[in-house]
């Protein structure tokens, strides 16, 4: 299966490693990720004022894009995945706004195009049994703290793509590729997201928080599906007023999980320039398997 | 020749500013059969309804067009009206120029004033042709029935059997006592419920004018205030009783634990819910996970109350009242023990209700924390919970033995298939809805429907009781009049010309017409006719009819305007 995809901003420049271990995923489980001829920034916020037709623009275009290309398109970036659906939910509840903005864009989007999230087709195409068949390596006795954040999941109402208070789409991946999934009070808690430009010492503070709490839960690895996330997360482990801990674990996308566990080339896990080395982890697990 | 009075009123301006009433007063003047016509401002006031008497005694009127509003608004009052003049009331009719005429014609002062004018003439061939009607007294049938055996429905059923009328009690539990028989003990003064309930579950059983039967569920309704044929539906198989009036009070169910999770609601052992911890209270207070007597207790108000996003809109009004009461229980029975309560504000109001809420506070050593929990969680054997203290402007995180959610009530699980059954409206969450809702609280909009207890809204055991005294009354009020009374206008069929053929049984929308059992004709349900006329129009041979609704007045009516 071909499945339209919108990499974003963000996958095409800082966080490539997820596009790559994305794509790659993907592809070897049959459904090839065809990014789309023709893109531009979503915009990366969605307007918390109901009027800011404004702010609205940059998505629709995406979504008009991506109408040409099929009926339904997939991203990979949280943000990016969050920002598309919930322009896509908006102008599906206010027709008077979908034409106001195709006035301006002179595009005709005409909302049918659906916004999906790699998780959802794992989940909703594929199923977690078939994805649990096709592993190879499978990454037993690896605990691994689910991190899903704010935007993947909120407003439920908006998005839908699974329970904000308990989610447990991470928490099925992780099992399906023979990890074991660990519970910690902070999976949903915030890491500061933008506040990292603006404040970093906010989202520090947070980032700590949840870090640590994965950490007495347990977890020897923490996997998040958003890129802010995940710089979040690591960059304070190395560099932050709080200093080295020693207690630093590596954040890894779901995708360069899988990308493991399904047996891909290391050059297919996209890992690369991160704080916390994941690799010798990631590869003892590897070792493991083989040698059974 | 009759002699018929027409009474125009301005209403004010909504029909003088456009319509001129002068005009049709004199045009109407001129009318055959019209011995007095004039134009008043309001015809509906005192002064205005004494100015018809008035004119039906000195000019000897034996019929009256009042042309004013809708009927539905003022038909009652001028029909009384000429009745107190001796007049029989249906040969009273109202012609609506205001609604049907100068509302919709507000720019068109001619084409009003004809209009109007033609409406008069039609209504006045109407009454011309009035049958004097008296109206239909039914009998009914004195024996009530009560669905719900919680503390509303006994209440009401033992108001309804003390004032000497029998009562069946439809009980789909094979117990009676309702949410009452798990609490420990009710506020204000920490009076054991069991023993509260035993003697009320015990007075409904061995009442000789109540029967009670349990594991049963109403199916059907049928019939009509005063009459009402009820299927109850239990394990022996469906049986019909006839009832004059029905309470409806089902109570409610909590609000299931799993709709909370981010409180853990369902996942952590040691996370309750109120109607749990009151059961604990009479057990022995041993927390579900391991047996362990608590020794930090949080309580989380409002769980799933006045939460638009997650839970519901409404405030369940019982929960502040009864997690002070818990809290203070609690430290009775463990001295040593700490009881927090989050709160976002206290909503005590009620005679005595403050000062218990106080106590718990200041004599208990209750610590109250304003704020909303965020996130519940375990940690070791311990339940950590987030919570704020906006009084000190912090987050806070407390690490308890057990946490009590005081979680929303929500109406009965079947409340909502039980309206429709009922014929009664329910509110968008599946409370009953009162016909009114500061003047007739008790009765439903379905006449001889009524209301008592949690399944018309949240309320505590002394409102609950208070409302089912009320409904008791109302059906006691119904049962003391010697029949009751009905409009007369409705369908009849002319026996002679109907050949049975069924027509109008099958279009009649409200049940009330069926083929005689052993004669060839069609009945009339008097009871049950709204007067819509759709028979009139299936009936092939003009024999379905309405009183003074006939077809030589609409005939007539029709030819003095084309
Ligand atoms: C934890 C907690 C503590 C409380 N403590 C106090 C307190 O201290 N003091 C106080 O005043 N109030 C207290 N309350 C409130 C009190 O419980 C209610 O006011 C009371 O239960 C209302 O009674 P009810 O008869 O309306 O409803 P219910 O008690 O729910 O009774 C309804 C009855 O109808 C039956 N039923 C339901 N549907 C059908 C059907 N379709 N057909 C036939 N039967 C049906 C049910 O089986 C039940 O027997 C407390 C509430 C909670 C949650
Ligand atoms: S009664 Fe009190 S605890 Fe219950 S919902 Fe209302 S405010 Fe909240
Ligand atoms: S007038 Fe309407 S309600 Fe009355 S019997 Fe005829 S069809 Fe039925
Ligand atoms: S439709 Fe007319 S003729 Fe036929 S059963 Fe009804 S009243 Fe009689």
């Amino acid at each position: 299966m071909k499945i339209p995809y919108y990499p974003g901003c963000t996958l095409s420049t800082k966080a490539k490693g997820y596009d790559r271990s994305g794509r790659a995923v993907a592809a070897a489980l049959g459904m090839e990720l065809v990014e789309l001829p023709d893109w531009q920034c979503c915009g990366a916020t969605f307007p918390l004022a109901t009027d800011n037709s404004m702010a609205l623009i940059a998505p629709t275009r995406v979504l008009y894009q991506a109408e040409q290309a099929g009926e339904q398109v997939a991203a990979l970036c949280a943000i990016c995945y969050h920002v598309l659906k919930r322009t896509q939910t908006a102008l599906e509840r206010d027709p008077a706004m979908r034409e106001r903005i195709n006035w301006f864009t002179e595009q005709g989007y005409e909302g049918r195009v659906r916004v999906v999230h790699l998780l959802e087709l794992l989940r909703d195409y594929l199923g977690w049994a078939e994805l649990a068949r096709r592993v190879v390596r499978p990454l037993t006795g690896l605990r691994v703290a689910p991190y899903y954040g704010c935007l993947l999941l909120r407003p439920y109402d908006e998005i839908g793509l699974d329970n904000p208070e308990a989610p447990t789409i991470l928490h099925d991946l992780i099992r399906a590729v023979g990890a074991e999934p660990v519970d910690f009070p902070f999976s949903i808690e915030c890491c500061g997201s933008y506040l990292t430009v603006k404040d970093p010492t906010v989202s520090e503070t947070l980032s700590r928080e949840i870090v640590a709490s994965a950490r007495a839960a347990g977890a020897q690895v923490l996997v998040t599906a958003c890129p802010l996330c995940q710089f979040n997360l690591e960059w304070p482990q190395r560099e932050t007023a709080f200093g080295r801990t020693g207690d630093e674990i590596p954040v890894l996308y779901f995708t360069q999980l899988m990308a493991v566990a399904l047996g891909l080339p290391e050059e297919d896990w996209g890992i690369e320039g991160m704080y916390t080395d994941p690799y010798p982890l990631l590869r003892n697990v590897v070792q493991a398997v083989e040698s059974v | 020749m009759s002699r018929i009075g027409v009474f125009i009123c301005h209403c004010g301006i909504n029909i003088a500013a456009t319509v001129d009433v002068e005009r049709v007063a004199e045009e109407a003047g001129r009318m055959p059969g019209v011995a007095f016509a004039t134009h008043y401002k309001y015809m509906c006031s005192d002064p205005g309804q004494s100015l018809i008497r008035q004119a039906i005694a000195e000019h000897g009127l034996d019929g009256v067009v009042v042309v004013a509003c809708s009927p539905a608004m003022h038909e009652r009052t001028f029909r009384q009206a000429v009745a107190a003049a001796g007049l029989n009331p249906y040969r009273c009719e109202m012609a609506n120029i205001r609604e049907q005429c100068s509302w919709v014609h507000q720019h068109e002062r001619e084409e009003a004033t004809a209009k109007a004018v033609d409406i008069v003439r039609t209504m006045v061939e109407k009454v011309k042709r009035d049958e004097e009607l008296v109206p239909l007294r039914l009998p009914i049938v004195r024996r009530a029935m009560v669905v719900g055996g919680g503390i509303a429905g006994m209440e009401a059923a033992l108001n309804i059997a003390d004032a000497g009328y029998p009562v069946v009690l439809v009980e789909r539990e094979d117990r009676l006592g309702g949410k009452m028989a798990r609490l420990s003990s009710t506020y204000l003064n920490f009076e054991a419920a069991p023993g509260l309930l035993e003697e009320k579950i015990r007075q409904v059983l061995e009442h000789s004018n109540i029967q009670v039967l349990f594991n049963a569920r109403v199916t059907k309704l049928e019939g009509y205030v005063g009459n009402f044929a009820v299927t109850v539906e239990m394990s022996e198989g469906p049986r019909t009783e006839e009832v004059g009036a029905v309470v409806v009070a089902t109570g409610w169910d909590p609000y299931p634990l799993e709709r909370l999770p981010e409180y853990g609601g369902g996942q952590i052992p040691d996370v309750v819910d109120g109607l749990t911890f009151e059961e604990m209270l009479r057990t022995g207070l041993q927390r579900p996970s391991d047996g362990r007597v608590p020794q930090e207790v949080v309580f989380v108000q409002c769980a799933g109350s006045r939460d638009p996003e997650h839970g519901v809109s409404y405030c369940s009004k019982v929960c502040c009242m009864y997690v002070a009461k818990q809290a203070m229980m609690y430290k009775e029975r463990v001295p040593g023990g700490q009881a927090y309560v989050f709160y976002i504000d206290i909503r005590s109001g009620g005679k005595g209700y403050d000062e218990f809420v106080q106590r718990a506070m200041e004599e208990y050593d209750v610590l109250y924390l304003r704020g909303k929990v965020s996130k519940i969680f375990r940690r070791g054997d311990r339940v950590v919970v987030w919570g704020s203290d906006t009084l000190v402007g912090r987050p806070l995180e407390l690490e308890a033995d057990l946490v009590v959610l005081a979680t929303a009530m929500l109406p009965s699980r079947e409340a909502l298939a039980l309206a429709q059954t009922l014929h009664i409206q329910a509110d968008q969450y599946g409370f009953y809805s009162e016909a009114h809702p500061k003047l007739r609280p008790v009765e439903s909009l379905t006449a001889g429907v009524f209301l008592a207890g949690v399944g018309q809204g949240p309320k505590d055991i002394p409102e609950t009781v208070a409302q089912a005294a009320a409904a008791a009354a109302k059906v006691i009020q119904l049962f003391a009049q010697d029949a009751m009374v009905q409009e007369p206008t409705v369908a009849y069929v002319i026996e002679d010309l109907c050949s049975a053929c069924g027509a109008c049984v099958a279009v009649c929308p409200y049940g009330a017409r069926e083929i005689h059992p052993v004669r060839p004709i069609a009945t009339v349900n008097p009871a049950l006719c709204q007067t819509c006329g759709a028979c009139v129009v299936a009936c092939p041979n003009k024999a379905s009819r309405i009183h003074n609704w006939e077809p030589v007045q609409v005939l007539a009516m029709a030819d003095v305007v084309i």
